[in-house]
């Protein structure tokens, strides 16, 4: 066990090595040039030739990857003399739009990201494995029915339509709560609840649903597996099968996808994040799309990517937690 | 010996005369499909939402209304629709858009063509790339799926819809120096291509995952055995087996598809104005939320019903092709 852990961790390194590679010269091949965008309108051409110099804009783009990876784990100085500053380790660089090191934004903006998906995720689940429970132990019924519905309308709406719905409903037509306004829960708990209820209640929707499906199709399968079989033949009672024996089976996909979403989520959720206006780690990322600021556009990748690739390595643990088949092995 | 087999048979077939006739798997499916009404109904909906988008200009002209004719007579000294519900009257049955009075009936007609275009062509192509990399995959075993397995590691890695937004002007641009036209074929090809690109690996993971488990079937040994080719097996053995899991995904992929497309017109990258899209149409209506929301739930629901639509079918799908399907559940 801790040999196969050792060894998913080491490749989950190979893996994030090789997205950084990709990431890093996808984003260079595009058609910006980075040091014209270090000043504004009027910038002069020295200038310009100066900061591309300082940046290390100037080398070429191998040494360029170099100098990034070596930031991550050092650190990394700009400059030299009075101008200089530093980026200290784990530096994913230094925004030129925004005048700071990429890995200061990226820590501003993470607890907003956190705070948004894991009440999120709390919710979904919620919602999600209870009506998908309701439907398998009420099948072809109308719950069932509904739950279907559900489903089918959650998994495929936009995130952006779901969540204007939300807002528009709750906010200006019903009137219930006033528009959503980001402040941090250790300053005003009630209004960070205010703010985050609609957020969290927008992605409980549209993720909800495919757990929905997943519960109820998992609980149905199960219940068809010998196991289960025995369990009733062995006269356990309805409610210790359903728990003990079909749930838990259920639960195994329903690991594997949550970590994942979970994951992508903690990545920034980009489209949420715009509409409730929430200083996330998604409205960084965007913004440093329409300001064409690679550096930070590289770092949000990046820490998006190691949430994902960090969640594959848990969910594999997981997996033989959960499922004692696959720990023979 | 012979009269005895004789007499066997034939109390077989007395005995079992009354309920069994023999169905092919096929058969067995379809039957069941027929069997589900609110699936035929679904199938129904879907096949008329392709005929609209097919007919759309001669649909249009029949009913006189078109999806780039200004209207100002429509409008109030505020640009937004005269009357109740966002101007629905005679002339226009689902109202106009607010600030040009174009005729929403007429965008929803033509949107349907770019949205179901784009859902149709998008689920082709990550469809065809996933079923032959999964395939390979499964069936090669040994460096391949290592290969493969490791790209798909990759490509799942990526945040997709960041990547998404942040290529689109450079891609755009790219793809039209290389001579695609330029406005909203250069933006199709790109979206489908996107799509493409992060979209094939999770039809890849199922069809390999079925691939392993049917290729140690008895079946593909027999074909093995008698010295079919690596073709015929793929083609012929493999093939039609892979149908259920990808028809599921497949009616799953194309709504969420046209969702994406709605998604990168409301961030202003998909559709250029004046073309109707319904992603375009979402992305507009929801600045005039206040004003007129009636406008607000037109194209919405017209995505609904089309996703519905596909869903129910999918479910309906995998019920039919799930030989344990009449089995009785006992918890």
């Amino acid at each position: 066990m801790f040999l196969f852990v050792v060894r998913r961790l080491f490749f989950a390194v190979l893996l994030l090595l090789a997205v950084s590679v990709v990431t890093y010269l996808l984003f260079s091949a595009l058609p910006v040039d980075p040091a014209a965008l270090t000043c504004g309108k009027n910038c002069k051409p020295d200038i310009i030739a100066a900061n591309r110099i300082r940046l290390g804009y100037d080398k070429s783009i191998v040494e360029q990857y170099w100098l990034f990876l070596k930031g991550i784990f050092v650190g990394r100085d700009y400059g030299m003399g009075q101008a200089a500053f530093s980026c200290p380790a784990p530096s994913f660089g230094y925004s030129f739009a925004q005048h700071e090191c990429v890995t200061t934004l990226i820590g501003r903006t993470f607890p907003v990201t956190a705070y948004l998906s894991i009440g999120a995720f709390i919710m979904w689940m919620i919602i999600g494995v209870g009506s998908g429970a309701i439907a398998a132990l009420n099948k072809g019924k109308w719950q069932d029915r509904l739950a279907n519905a559900f489903t089918a309308v959650g998994v495929s709406l936009p995130t952006f339509y779901v969540g204007l719905l939300v807002l528009f409903s709750v906010v200006i037509w019903l009137g219930i709560l006033p528009f959503p306004d980001y402040v941090s829960p250790l300053e005003d708990p009630i209004k960070f609840l205010n703010a985050m209820i609609l957020p969290w209640l927008t992605l409980a929707i549209l993720s909800a649903a495919s757990y929905t499906r997943l519960t109820r199709n998992g609980m149905l399968e199960a219940m068809n597996e010998d196991f289960v079989r025995l369990g009733v033949a062995k006269g356990l009672s309805r409610s210790v099968v359903l728990r003990k024996y079909v749930m838990r089976a259920a639960m195994v996909p329903i690991v594997t996808i949550a970590g994942l979403d979970f994951a992508s989520l903690l990545g920034g959720a980009i489209i949420t994040e715009s509409v409730f206006s929430l200083p996330g780690m998604g409205k960084l990322a965007i913004r440093s799309v329409v300001e064409s600021d690679l550096p930070v556009l590289v770092g949000t990748t990046l820490v998006s990517a190691v949430f994902i690739v960090l969640a594959n390595v848990i969910v594999d643990i997981m997996y033989g937690v959960l499922d004692p088949r696959v720990r023979v092995k | 010996m012979g009269t005895a087999m004789s007499l066997d048979e034939d109390l077989i077939t007395t005995s079992q005369q009354v309920s069994v006739e023999s169905k092919s798997p096929r058969e067995l499916a379809i039957a069941r499909f027929q069997r589900d009404r609110l699936a035929k109904w679904a199938l129904f909906v879907i096949v008329f939402y392709l005929v609209v988008a097919i007919f759309a200009p001669l649909i249009c002209s029949l009913l006189g209304i078109s999806p780039y004719a200004l209207d100002g007579k429509a409008l109030n000294d505020f640009g937004l629709p005269k009357g109740s519900f966002g101007g629905i009257s005679g002339a226009h049955w689902l109202g106009v858009e607010p600030g040009t009075g174009r005729d929403i009936l007429a965008r929803l007609i033509y949107g349907a063509r770019i949205s179901m275009l784009v859902g149709f062509l998008a689920t082709l192509v990550t469809t065809a790339i996933g079923i032959i990399v999964g395939v390979v995959s499964g069936y090669k075993r040994g460096m391949v799926d290592a290969v493969i397995g490791r790209i798909t590691d990759l490509t799942l890695a990526f945040p997709s819809l960041l990547l998404m937004i942040a290529l689109t002007r450079p891609i755009i641009q790219r793809l039209e120096s290389f001579g695609i036209p330029e406005g909203n074929t250069s933006r199709i090809v790109y979206i489908i291509l996107i799509l493409g690109v992060f979209g094939w690996v999770y039809v890849a993971r199922i069809v390999r995952g079925q691939t392993l488990s049917l290729r140690e079937r008895e079946f593909v040994e027999a074909a093995r055995a008698s010295g079919a080719g690596t073709w015929r097996i793929v083609f012929k053995e493999l093939m039609p087996n892979l149908w259920a899991p990808v028809i599921v995904t497949v009616t799953l992929a194309i709504p969420g598809y046209v969702a994406t497309e709605s998604t990168l017109s409301f961030l202003g990258l998909g559709m250029l104005p004046p073309t109707a899209s319904w992603g375009a149409m979402l992305g507009d209506s929801v600045r005039y939320y206040r004003a007129d929301p009636t406008y607000l739930f037109i194209p919405g629901i017209a995505l609904i019903v089309l996703v519905l639509a596909f869903n129910v079918v999918g479910d309906a799908v995998r019920d039919a092709l799930d030989p344990k399907g009449d089995r009785q559940n006992i918890a």
